[in-house]
């Protein structure tokens, strides 16, 4: 399933981000550290797939998303999107590359203007970066209602008028506007009801097969991740832990986190969930204005190894597509993907070292 | 049959513009509307009366001095023979410019240092240690200074009514604008960091129209309290000043000046302080409720309910 991957060339790369915010403290407002949100992040999204990006909250996902569209100053990395680099474009290109780029962000109540009427909302990015008419401007505002399933009447209400499913789709069609290539979805479903996030997962699945848009999708949500994601990135502490495409890693995590967190997806099937061993992580995670020295996850990990404390792991492919940081899978030479061989290369990591 | 009615509703909506909704809630605001209708019959009476009540407020009748009210004088004369009620038509002209433009300019200075102070973070630090510091300037001895200084050039440039008037504007002007701008500033800090701006910059709307468009029409509400409150303000400091003496000429009437001039008789003829205190007060009772019910109405929230 995975190899039409190869054709197709990324759309996204990333390379190294880092975003560390100053902490500030004293009567002089002096840095005296700061917050590693999110610390050499690397990945590619390939044209017209979606990645999803999971992992728990404060662990800099939604930092990771806006970081990508340039909303915060970076402090480290490359970023290019469609071979345009946007990590150290001006303001000035910066604004002329937007268009390309949009985002559908997490609370569709307070993504949205109170004061302004649907029609405005929808309006604004045309406003900025297009010379329509007022009369062109309202056809594409009603053909962008049309496409997200909104009434046409809705054009000159307000959002408060409306439920949550309804704002967010007043919020995917601002996004829509100026035909974007790139849509980060900052946890687009994580305010919803569950009926209505069906609903809007599905519009955006059928909104990018229409438009061959490529979607980052940020969720904590690891079923629906599941259902939408083509490949899944997993951060933990501001890192990617493991990226793989969705089957090998939902079948065969191999980043002990990355197992911890599928097993506590809640399994239907009562057969199915006697047998499956939960693992509960010990501890909290650690302040990302702190992170422990070696591996992020070396102070919660259950299998964890000296080596672990003492030195980073590298984010290495280890099978075909599937990236790993840990150093159970380190220097592996053969590159057959699954839990067994997960526990296989932990032992010849100890006899190695 | 209520189909098409909903059809009918509908497009009607559709149809209407937003001030046309502003309009509608404006008018489920009891208060706001008799406030309105308050102001523009002072307004007007001010404005056209002196024409209607041909008697000069600087006539002096001095047989008929300290008179109560009658017929020939609705509101009394004062210790000169001088009608009142046409002095509080004349002072009501003054006073009323006088507090309209005052509260504008504090209210523009106060909203552009506010929303600066609050957008731009750079200008944060230097903004508000502006403002400090005009917070903590003795007022009073610093409106003596400005006025020692500049009344004789502005009244040799403009005359001598209209130099005061400048004057005393700007004057009130300056020097209160700083509440006005720490609300602004505050709101605005914490309207930053919501998503819809974040989602407009990611649109990539520059600075100043992402503070034209989503920044001020969400201040609007403490901007419109401010303003109310401002007139009244404004009212009362140029009567102080005119207590001073450092206002307007003497034998210029003022609300405020009215008002003072008549503490010296209130023994002899109390009502001579009520006439000038009423007008004062039902003004800035009736701007404040105006302003209580364009917040409500210029709010999508609220309307309609």
């Amino acid at each position: 399933m995975f190899d039409a991957g190869h054709a197709r060339r990324p759309l996204v790369e990333v390379r190294g981000l880092k975003m560390h915010f100053p902490i500030l403290a004293g009567v002089l407002r002096r840095r005296v550290g700061e917050v590693k949100a999110v610390d050499g992040v690397s990945f590619d999204i390939l044209e017209g797939e979606t990645l999803g990006l999971v992992g728990e909250s404060g662990c800099g996902k939604s930092t990771c998303g806006r970081a990508i569209l340039r909303l915060y100053d970076i402090t480290e990395g490359a970023i290019r999107i469609n071979g345009r680099d946007i990590a150290r474009a001006s303001h000035a290109e910066l604004r002329k590359l937007r268009p390309t780029m949009q985002m559908v962000f997490q609370d569709p109540q307070a993504s949205l203007n109170p004061r302004m009427t649907v029609a405005k909302i929808i309006a604004e990015p045309l406003d900025e970066h297009t010379t329509l008419s007022r009369r062109e401007k309202m056809q594409r505002v009603h053909e962008l209602m049309d496409a997200v399933g909104l009434s046409r009447d809705f054009a000159n209400r307000f959002p408060h008028e409306f439920s949550g499913g309804q704002r967010q789709r007043i919020g995917i069609a601002r996004a829509l506007a100026l035909n974007p290539q790139f849509i980060v979805c900052d946890e687009p479903i994580a305010a919803l009801d569950v009926s209505i996030q069906a609903q809007v997962v599905n519009l955006l699945e059928d909104l990018q097969e229409q438009f061959g848009l490529t979607y980052l999708f940020i969720s904590h949500d690891l079923s629906m991740v599941r259902h939408i994601a083509d490949r899944v990135a997993v951060m933990y502490l501001g890192k990617v832990v493991e990226l793989a495409p969705r089957e090998p890693l939902y079948s065969a995590p191999l980043h002990p986190y990355t197992q911890a967190l599928l097993s506590a997806v809640p399994e239907p099937d009562p057969s199915v969930r006697s047998t499956t061993e939960r693992i509960i992580l010990e501890g909290d995670v650690p302040s990302p204005a702190n992170p422990p020295e070696g591996c992020n996850f070396s102070t919660r990990c259950p299998r964890v190894m000296d080596i672990c404390r003492r030195q980073e792991p590298e984010f290495r492919e280890v099978a075909a597509g599937h990236f790993v940081a840990c150093h159970l899978c380190s220097p592996q030479p053969e590159t057959t993907a699954g839990a067994t061989a997960a526990t296989q290369v932990s032992k010849s990591v100890q006899q190695g070292e | 049959m209520t189909d098409a009615t909903v059809q009918d509703a509908r497009q009607s909506r559709a149809g209407r513009s937003q001030w046309a909704d502003v309009w509608d809630q404006f008018k489920t605001h009891r208060g706001a509307l008799l406030g309105m209708g308050f102001f523009i019959f002072i307004s007007l009476l001010v404005i056209f009366g002196p024409w209607l009540w041909d008697i000069p407020p600087n006539y002096i009748d001095i047989r008929a001095k300290n008179q109560g009210p009658s017929l020939a004088h609705p509101m009394g004369t004062d210790q000169l023979g001088r009608d009142t009620f046409a002095q509080v038509l004349a002072g009501g002209r003054v006073s009323l410019l006088v507090g309209v433009t005052a509260m504008a300019l504090s209210l523009v200075l106060g909203t552009l240092v506010g929303v600066l102070a609050g957008y731009f973070k750079r200008l944060d630090g230097p903004l508000m240690r502006l403002t400090d510091l005009f917070l903590a300037l003795p007022l009073l001895p610093l409106l003596l200074v400005i006025i020692m200084l500049f009344r004789d050039t502005l009244r040799a440039a403009f005359g001598p009514e209209t130099g005061i008037f400048i004057l005393i504007v700007f004057v009130i002007g300056i020097t209160s604008w700083m509440q006005t701008a720490r609300i602004v500033r505050g709101d605005v800090l914490s309207l930053k960091e919501q998503e819809f701006v974040l989602a407009a910059r990611s649109i990539g709307t520059p600075s100043h129209r992402m503070i034209l468009r989503h920044i001020l029409p969400n201040v609007l509400s403490p901007i419109m309290v401010s303003a109310t409150l401002g007139i009244a303000n404004a009212i009362i400091t140029e009567s102080a000043l005119s207590f001073l003496g450092l206002g307007f000429p003497s034998d210029f009437p003022t609300w405020g000046r009215l008002l003072f001039d008549s503490t010296n008789f209130m023994t002899l003829n109390p009502e001579r302080v009520i006439w000038p205190g009423l007008a004062i007060s039902l003004t800035v009772l009736s701007v404040n409720y105006i302003g209580d019910g364009l917040r409500d109405a210029l709010d999508p929230r609220i309307r309609g309910r």
